[in-house]
């Protein structure tokens, strides 16, 4: 009885779901209520390459269809890998019971030092890479893949050392905040949400493109700190 | 420039049989990390740089690492 009842509701709600969903328009259907399809069929392709550039100042069309076009799906991009972070912390943060089970061997002199001294170039590599994102190709995600390497380096070659776990959620905390206040502010300014309320300023100049940059920067210190916490969950911290 | 992408993707091909047939794990890691090496050169060849830089940093790079963290932690053997 219970089973058939839920099931039931299940059916209900999906058949709720289902159409109101349909009533929003998706794709080519939305495009042509919004004016920006030619009469001869879709092509998003050939509209983002032919006006992106003007339409939100970033030069690299990736970047201006991740953030700007397609914002709130990178916003969702985002949280899904914070969850897949949260889950590996939460299963490998039990830390106790390992404490005495092997001893940390250390590395030889030339790979801690070498460690320390690539460490911070491939920081400012990673930098440039989620800093340059709306000019050049790269952006948030590769920017933050690059950090979490430099963070697997220090693992390695740096035995006793890691990235403190307090900070790295910190830094995720505030820049997943930024990016959801920016896209609050675009709603409350504009009517959109990730609306680019910011002036385009010169094209190819670093500081152009509106909230391009300050979204791809946000989003490349959430994805480092999460990935490094991964890789901090997974290498073993406080042996 | 065909052919240099055509031994791309069969040196993929082999690779991955390996990563599947392997009894070792080890192996294994190392295959698929040849394969997002290729993956990435044949993106960039395809004028993705975007996807080829992830492919290479997160393909490349960081699985391996978290995969050999893990056999480390459980055994090398299948």
């Amino acid at each position: 009885m219970r089973t058939v009842v839920s099931l039931t509701l299940i059916v209900i709600v999906a058949i709720g779901v289902i159409v109101s969903l349909s009533q929003v328009p998706v794709g080519a259907e939305a495009a042509r209520q919004e004016g920006r399809l030619d009469q001869d069929g879709v092509n998003f392709g050939r509209y983002y390459n032919s006006r992106a550039v003007e339409e939100t100042g970033a030069t690299n069309v990736v970047a201006s269809v991740v953030v700007s076009y397609r914002g709130l799906d990178t916003l969702g991009e985002v949280a899904v890998l914070f969850i897949a972070a949260l889950g590996v912390v939460t299963l490998l943060g039990t830390k106790q019971e390992r404490k005495a089970k092997r001893e940390v061997e250390q590395a030889s002199l030339i790979v801690f030092t070498g460690c320390r001294f690539l460490f911070p170039l491939i920081l400012l590599f990673a930098t440039y890479i989620f800093a340059h994102g709306h000019l050049t190709p790269g952006g948030g995600f590769q920017g933050g893949a690059v950090t979490a390497s430099g963070f697997v380096l220090i693992y390695l070659g740096c035995r006793g050392r890691s990235v403190g776990p307090k900070q790295l959620s910190a830094t995720e905390s505030l820049s997943g905040l930024v990016f959801v206040m920016i896209g609050l502010v675009g709603l409350a300014l504009g009517g959109s949400f990730l609306l680019n309320f910011l002036p385009r300023g010169t094209t190819y100049a670093l500081f152009s493109a509106g909230v391009i940059p300050i979204i791809y920067v946000a989003i490349g210190l959430k994805v480092s700190s999460e990935l490094g916490s991964i890789v901090g969950a997974l290498a073993g911290e406080g042996e | 420039m065909i052919a240099f992408q055509t031994f791309l993707v069969l040196v993929m091909i082999v690779a991955a049989l390996r990563a599947a047939t392997s009894k070792d794990l080890m192996d294994a890691v190392i295959a698929c990390t040849l394969v997002s090496l290729m993956a990435s050169i044949v993106f960039y060849f395809l004028h993705a740089p975007d996807v080829a830089m992830a492919e290479a940093a997160i393909g490349a790079g960081l699985s391996a690492a978290i995969f050999i963290f893990a056999i480390n932690r459980t055994e090398r053997q299948e």
